[in-house]
C-alpha cells in the first residue's frame, strides 16, 4: 500500500531491506503452528507455512484398530470439532458394513453436530479476542461456551470429548433434562448474541482492523479450493448440508449465510450468523424428533465389504471428508482424512503476501486454521 | 451419505456425467463404479492431465476436494486418487468424482495437477512424504508434516510398522 | 448432611479432614508463622513464586483448550496468579505441556524451557504427555514428555477437567512451598 501524495512524505529503498521472521510455535499469535514470513518495511512479500508440530500419524493408526476402536483417537485430532471429525468416519463405515441406522440417531446426531459448531465458533471467538488484544472477546465466548459444554455433557457423558456418533447409530439417547436445559440455554444466548454483536463486531476498532483486510475474490477462492467460513465469505452459497444433505437437514428449515465482500469482516461475520441458525436447527430437531431406538446392532468385531467409501460433511470449519478404503476384514485398509484446516491452508500465503504485518494476526485467524486438525 | 450400497439407481446427472465420459475420453478411462453422487474412473498416469482438464473444462468439476494415495503392495502398486467436486457445475454440488490411477511401488512417478488445480498443492506434497511418490511439475515437494529429520522409510506404506505395535497385532 | 457437618466441626484435634476446621487452621497458622520466623526469606520468596505463577504460551496439542477453559471464567485460573504472560517467556515460570508431544515439537519444547530463568515449573498436562496417551504406538509421539524436562506434576486426563488442573497447581504450589531456598 502507497503512502498518499497529500501526506508529504516519500519513500526511498534503502538496501534490500527484507527481514524473514519466524513466527514459530511458541508466540501469542500462532498457536502450534509456525510460519515463516518475509517483509519488506512492512508489507509482507512471503509466507511459508510450516505444519506439522502436532502430526500424531492418526491415520496409520487407525490400520491398527477396529473401526469402533478408532473412535477416541480420531477425536482427539480436533478437540473443538469432536462429533464432526468422527460424524463422516462413522458414515463412511455404516456404508461399508452395510447397515442403515435409526432415524432418532440421526436427530441426535445432528443435535450434537449443531451444539460441536456452536462450541467451535465461540472458540474461534475467543482466540480471536487474544489475537487482536481484546481480552473482554476471550472472557465471553468462553463463559457462554461452558453453558453448551454442559448441554453436551448431559448428552454425551463428557466435558468435550463425546465419542458420541460411533458406527452404528449414537451411544445413548437424550436424557429428560436436555430439553428444557437446552431451550433455556438458546433463549438466553440468543439474546447474547445480539450483544455480541453490538459490542464486538460493530466496534470501529474491530471494523477498521478487518473490513478491507485480506480480500479473497470469489474466483480464486474456488479455484483455490477453499471451503467454509472462507468459501461463504466470498460470495459462494455453499455448505455440506445444502449441496448434499445428510441426516435430515432437508427437512430443517435454516440459512447459509454468505457476504460480497470477501474480506476478514465477511468471514468473522459468518461465523456469528451460523451460531444463530444452529441453535435454530437444534430447536427443530428437539421438536421433530422421533422416538425409537438410537442404535443399530453391530458387533465390535464387524466386518466390512470389500470397497471404499467416500463421507463428507459439513463440520465447524468447512467441509470434512473420509475416504475409507476397506479390505473386507474388521480394521480399515486405508483411512484418509481430509480436514477443512489443511484445505484452507493454501489461501494463507495468497493472502499474508502484499498485507501489512499488523494485519497478520487478523487475516490468519479468520482463515480459522486450526493446526491439531490440520496435521491429523 | 449413510444410503446402503445395494441402491444404485442413478439420476440423471451421474447418467449425463458418464456419458460425457465415454463420449470424450472413451477407452483411455474405465469407470470402477457409479453409486449416487459417487463415480469413480480409473487412469493411466500418461492421461491424467488430460482427464483433469476434460473433468474441469467440460464437466464443470472445478475443484479437487481430496488426494489420497494407497499402497497395495500385493499387486506392487500404489493407487493415487483425486476426488473433485463442482461449485459451479448446474446440479452437480452433491457429486463427487474420483479419478484414481496406479503407478508401480518400484517407481512411483506421475504427473502433478497443480497446473489444473492449484488446490492440491498441499495435498500431493503430504501424499508424497507420506508414500515417497513423485509428483512431476510440482514446485516444492519438501517435507511437510513430517519431522525434518525423518530417515526411515514413507510412513504409509504398509511396510511400515508402527513402532509401539507388537508383531502380529 | 448439615448437621453432620456441625458435628465434625465440634469434635476438636480429632476432626476429620474433610470440611473447613477450627483444627486445620489452627494447623496452617502454626506452619505460617513457623516458617516465618525460622526461616523469612525462604518463606518470602516462596510465598511469592507461589502467587505469581506465570505460564509460557505454548500450546503443544489438544488439552490446550482445557487450558483456555481454566483461563475463563468458570474456572479462573487468574485467582491463583496463573496468568498467561504474553509478553516473553524470558518472564515465566511454568511451562504447562499441553498434551502430545511429537517428534517436531520435542526439540522447541526443551529450546524454550531452556530459554525460561531459574526456578521454572514444569506441569505434565493430560495422558499423551505422561506416557503418550491414546497416540501410544505413533510414529511421531514421544512417549512421555519427562524424556524431554523434567516434570514437577502430573495431571491425568484426556483432557484433565479444569478442576484437576487447578488441582495441579495447588499441588505445585504445595510443592513450592516445601522447597528450600540455597
Amino acid at each position: 500500500m502507497s503512502i498518499p501524495a497529500e501526506a508529504g512524505l516519500y519513500t526511498q529503498a534503502v538496501d534490500d531491506d527484507k527481514l524473514t521472521v519466524s513466527i514459530g510455535p511458541q508466540h501469542p499469535g500462532a498457536g502450534h503452528f509456525r510460519f515463516t514470513i518475509t517483509v519488506e518495511g512492512d508489507t509482507i512479500v512471503d509466507a511459508v507455512p510450516d505444519p506439522g508440530y502436532v502430526h500424531r500419524g492418526a491415520e496409520k493408526q487407525t490400520e491398527y484398530r477396529n473401526y469402533l476402536q478408532s473412535i477416541p483417537m480420531l477425536e482427539r485430532s480436533s478437540l473443538t470439532d469432536v462429533t464432526n471429525i468422527i460424524m463422516p468416519y462413522s458414515m463412511a463405515a455404516e456404508e461399508l458394513m452395510g447397515i442403515e441406522i435409526p432415524p432418532r440417531a440421526k436427530y441426535l446426531r445432528m443435535i450434537m453436530s449443531e451444539n460441536q459448531r456452536i462450541l467451535s465458533h465461540l472458540y474461534w471467538m475467543a482466540i480471536q479476542g487474544i489475537f487482536l488484544g481484546h481480552s473482554t472477546s476471550f472472557m465471553w465466548p468462553m463463559g457462554d461456551r461452558e453453558m453448551f459444554i454442559d448441554l453436551g455433557q448431559i448428552l454425551g457423558g463428557a466435558r468435550v470429548t463425546y465419542s458420541f456418533a460411533i458406527p452404528g447409530g449414537v451411544r445413548n439417547d437424550l436424557p429428560e433434562e436436555f430439553k428444557g436445559r437446552a431451550i433455556k440455554t438458546f433463549n438466553h444466548f440468543e439474546r447474547r448474541l445480539v450483544d455480541y454483536e453490538r459490542i464486538f463486531y460493530n466496534n470501529p476498532l474491530f471494523l477498521k482492523r478487518t473490513q478491507g483486510v485480506g480480500v479473497l475474490p470469489r474466483k480464486e477462492a474456488i479455484s483455490l479450493g477453499v471451503v467454509g467460513q472462507t468459501l461463504r465469505a466470498s460470495n459462494v452459497k455453499s455448505d455440506v448440508r445444502i449441496d448434499e444433505p445428510y441426516n435430515f437437514y432437508k427437512e430443517m428449515d435454516f440459512e447459509v449465510p454468505s457476504f460480497d465482500t470477501c474480506d476478514t469482516w465477511a468471514r468473522c461475520m459468518v461465523h456469528l450468523i451460523e451460531m444463530r441458525q444452529s441453535m435454530k436447527i437444534m430447536r427443530q430437531c428437539l421438536d421433530k424428533m422421533p422416538s425409537g431406538p438410537v442404535r443399530a446392532k453391530l458387533s465390535p468385531q464387524q466386518r466390512t465389504i470389500v470397497g471404499e467409501a467416500y463421507t463428507r460433511i459439513e463440520a465447524a470449519r468447512g467441509a470434512m471428508s473420509f475416504h475409507i478404503i476397506s479390505d473386507g476384514s474388521t480394521k480399515p485398509y486405508r483411512v484418509k482424512i481430509s480436514v477443512p484446516s489443511m484445505r484452507n491452508l493454501i489461501a494463507l500465503p495468497r493472502l499474508l503476501i502484499g498485507s501489512h504485518v499488523a494485519d497478520m494476526p487478523a487475516i490468519y485467524w479468520s482463515l480459522d486454521y486450526w493446526p491439531v486438525e490440520a496435521d491429523k | 451419505m449413510s444410503a446402503p450400497p445395494a441402491k444404485t439407481e442413478l439420476r440423471q446427472e451421474e447418467k449425463a456425467i458418464l456419458e460425457a465420459l465415454s463420449s470424450k475420453l472413451g477407452s483411455r478411462i474405465t469407470v470402477a463404479y457409479s453409486k449416487p453422487n459417487r463415480i469413480k474412473i480409473i487412469v493411466s498416469p500418461i492421461d491424467l492431465i488430460e482427464v483433469a482438464t476434460c473433468a474441469r473444462d467440460d464437466l464443470h468439476f472445478d475443484q479437487c476436494a481430496n488426494v489420497t494415495g494407497t499402497d497395495f503392495p500385493k499387486d506392487k502398486q500404489i493407487e493415487v486418487t483425486y476426488h473433485l467436486g463442482s461449485i459451479e457445475g448446474a446440479g452437480l454440488r452433491r457429486i463427487i468424482l474420483a479419478i484414481a490411477c496406479r503407478v508401480p511401488s518400484a517407481t512411483p512417478e506421475l504427473p502433478s495437477l497443480i497446473e489444473v488445480y492449484p488446490s492440491v498443492n498441499y495435498h500431493e506434497r503430504e501424499q508424497a512424504e507420506m508414500l515417497g511418490l513423485v509428483f512431476k511439475g510440482h514446485p516444492n515437494l519438501s517435507r511437510f508434516l513430517l519431522p525434518e529429520d525423518w530417515n526411515d522409510i514413507p510412513p504409509m506404506l504398509k511396510a511400515y510398522r508402527l513402532p509401539g505395535r507388537l508383531e502380529g497385532e | 448432611m448439615v448437621a453432620e457437618q456441625v458435628e465434625m466441626k465440634k469434635s476438636g484435634p480429632g476432626a476429620a479432614r474433610d470440611g473447613p476446621g477450627l483444627s486445620i487452621l489452627v494447623g496452617k497458622a502454626k506452619e505460617v508463622i513457623q516458617q516465618a520466623i525460622v526461616d523469612p526469606l525462604t518463606y518470602l520468596a516462596n510465598w511469592g513464586r507461589i502467587y505469581s505463577l506465570w505460564p509460557v504460551h505454548l500450546e503443544t496439542a489438544c488439552c490446550s483448550i482445557e487450558f483456555g477453559a481454566v483461563s475463563g471464567p468458570r474456572f479462573d485460573c487468574e485467582r491463583y496468579g496463573i496468568l498467561e504472560a504474553f509478553g516473553s517467556l524470558r518472564q515465566c515460570d511454568l511451562v504447562v505441556v499441553h498434551g502430545t508431544v511429537t517428534r517436531k515439537m520435542a526439540p522447541r519444547l526443551r529450546w524454550i524451557y531452556d530459554q525460561m530463568p531459574e526456578p521454572k515449573y514444569c506441569i505434565a498436562m493430560g495422558a499423551c504427555s505422561i506416557t503418550g496417551g491414546v497416540y501410544f504406538d505413533s510414529y511421531n509421539v514421544l512417549p512421555g514428555v519427562d524424556q524431554v524436562v523434567p516434570v514437577d506434576v502430573y495431571v491425568p486426563g484426556c483432557p484433565p477437567r479444569p478442576e484437576e488442573l487447578i488441582d495441579a497447581f495447588l499441588l505445585l504450589q504445595d510443592k513450592i512451598r516445601k522447597q528450600k531456598i540455597r
